[in-house]
């Protein structure tokens, strides 16, 4: 589609080209600064929320499972080893949650700010990709952080490791971008996320393989961790820190599994979005 | 006379069978002061919401600056400036940074929003709140920054729905002030309200809607002069004898109007009408003669009142 030919009164200073190429980072400085606000208080959660989880579980419980696992370990290493790239995969999961839902509720329900913003050359488009932008640096900045806190707890053992950084940011804004799409849906949030919270994270985070291989559980509980996106990050991120067994194709089958995840998120995001938007 | 900044033709929005705005027709030029007057559910904010290029229209033709909003939406929101209903300002951020991130979706740079943040808090008189909280502000302050906000892009028509509701009458006379010196430096206003005195002191030419129509068309002057008298005297006998009274009451004047609390009677000559009652012998409790409104106008129109 052309350009039109709009009459041009005072407003050459309106960039048309800009808002299309840049509008989606625009968007994602609002919350960017909001967040900039509250700079140490993150940044305290970020590290005090590692440095707490690996030091009761990892090292505390760990002490007694490690002691009942003998020299074989679990998978072959110490329980705080095998526990973090779960831990690590949460945090980004859960990072992601709180930076895609409270934006999208404040935006469309509570403030409307997402009606403001509408009102300006910013697309829907534009919107749903600047607050999925803004959560992606957010979930950046705590995996980066967790993962140098496992490294000061000696919990990474391959060279390998720091890919585990990339598979974590995956994972939890695979999982962002859709509940970001659910957000987008709710007119009238009332419970949703408490139940949301209760009912499909908190089942995620226990039955994920996060505490102990998900091969230990009955058969019948087995498919909560293959649908979780959490298990998919822990196996390669357990494959990354420390050599955890994994094959080629279910290598490949996590990645996929994560990126279609991602590709979904986003693309009904945009679509949401914009069409509640155009109402 | 130049070609109208915007034109609506057989404009319709339709939400599944309600019908919103009904196949209505306006024409605002550039540097008018355009009025959308009527009560709450007229479909005046549906008919911002599509002029603003945010809504689609169910059928009809709109051209704002010579071409559709549908098809080239954010090339036409880029010369308006929207001030909504609902202050949907970001709570997150500071007076100024609400500015400055709304000049951002613009694509205006950093050196072009430096100024013009500070000629905005000016004109809403909020320097001294530039990085307060938008929480902290009063209901007037995040209207007059919502309206500043609207003009960070100097648009050529900015879009003010119901700009004063909610506000006391003393914010709501210095935004009257601040909309006024708009007009006057030649911005295009799109306005919608359900004060008849706001209409009548904002706008150049309006139109009344009720349940999605437009009902009449013209300036706030010759709508008066059209559909009512130059005077109107209410008078009230108690709610009970109202009724009553306004069958003794008719053929005294042009026209009568029985409201629950209130008889309105419309006459060239309110005073004249008033001494004309009393020597008929009949004695209201209490009488005022006063102008006649848009008010009047809308009760003519629609046999309602503006407000309910």
């Amino acid at each position: 589609m052309s350009t039109p030919n709009i009459r041009q009164g005072s407003l050459e200073i309106v960039d048309q080209e800009k808002i299309i190429s840049r509008g989606s980072l625009y968007v994602a400085q609002a919350p960017l600064t909001a967040m900039m606000k509250w700079f140490w208080m993150i940044l305290a959660i970020a590290v005090a929320n590692p440095v707490l989880y690996l030091l009761s579980i990892g090292v505390g419980v760990g002490a007694f499972i490690d002691k009942s696992a003998g020299a074989a370990g679990i998978d072959g290493v110490k329980y705080l080893t095998f526990l973090a790239p779960a831990l690590l995969a949460t945090a980004a999961i859960q990072g992601a949650i709180d930076e895609s839902v409270s934006p999208t509720l404040e935006g469309f329900n509570w403030w409307k700010n997402f009606l403001g913003m509408n009102a300006t050359p910013i697309s829907g488009n534009q919107i749903a990709t600047g607050v999925f932008l803004a959560s992606l640096v957010r979930v950046v900045g705590t995996v980066i952080i967790y993962w140098f806190v496992m490294l000061a707890f000696g919990a990474l053992e391959s060279s390998k490791a720091w890919l585990a950084i990339p598979t974590a940011v995956m994972a939890g804004v695979a999982f962002g971008s859709i509940t970001q799409a659910i957000a987008g849906l709710l007119k009238d949030e009332n419970m949703f996320f408490v139940i949301f919270n209760r009912f499909i994270m908190m089942p995620l985070f226990l039955f994920s393989g996060t505490f102990y291989p998900l091969t230990s559980m009955p058969i019948y509980l087995q498919w909560i961790g293959w649908i979780s996106p959490l298990w998919h990050a822990t196996e390669l991120g357990r494959y990354l820190t420390y050599g955890h067994a994994l094959t080629q194709t279910m290598a490949i089958t996590h990645m996929v599994f994560l990126l279609t995840l991602l590709a979904l998120g986003i693309f009904f995001s945009r679509r949401i979005f914009t069409m509640r938007l155009a109402k | 006379m130049s070609s109208p900044l915007i034109t609506a033709r057989g404009l319709t929005k339709k939400f599944d069978e309600f019908v919103a705005v009904d196949e209505i027709n306006f024409d605002v030029a550039r540097g008018e002061s355009f009025g959308l007057l009527g009560p709450n559910g007229a479909g005046k904010s549906t008919t911002m919401r599509i002029i603003g290029a945010t809504s689609q229209r169910t059928s009809g033709d709109l051209t704002i600056l010579g071409i559709d909003p549908e098809k080239f939406g954010p090339q036409i929101r880029a010369h308006l400036g929207v001030v909504p209903q609902q202050d949907n300002l970001d709570m997150n951020l500071s007076v100024s940074e609400n500015l400055y991130i709304y000049g951002r979706y613009f694509g205006l740079s950093r050196k072009f929003l430096k100024t013009k943040i500070e000629e905005l808090l000016e004109f809403a008189q909020l320097e001294e709140k530039r990085n307060a909280k938008v929480e902290s502000l009063s209901g007037g302050m995040k209207r007059r920054l919502t309206i500043a906000r609207g003009l960070v892009s100097e648009p050529e028509i900015l879009m003010l729905d119901e700009p004063t509701t909610g506000l006391d009458p003393q914010a709501r006379h210095i935004l009257w002030d601040r909309l006024f010196r708009l007009k006057e430096q030649g911005v295009t206003l799109v306005i919608t309200t359900h004060f008849m005195d706001e209409a009548e002191q904002l706008c150049d030419r309006l139109v009344v809607m009720d349940k999605g129509k437009i009902m009449a068309e013209g300036s706030p002057v010759q709508l008066i002069k059209d559909y009512s008298t130059k005077e109107v005297l209410e008078i009230r006998f108690g709610s009970e004898r109202n009724s009553e009274m306004a069958d003794q009451l008719r053929g005294m004047c042009d026209r009568i109007e029985e409201l629950p609390d209130r008889i309105l009677l419309y006459s060239e000559d309110g005073e004249a009408l008033l001494e004309k009652i009393y020597s008929a012998g009949l004695h209201p409790k209490t009488s005022l003669v006063r102008r006649s409104s848009l008010e009047d106008v809308f009760l003519r129109l629609t046999g309602r009142t503006l407000v309910d």
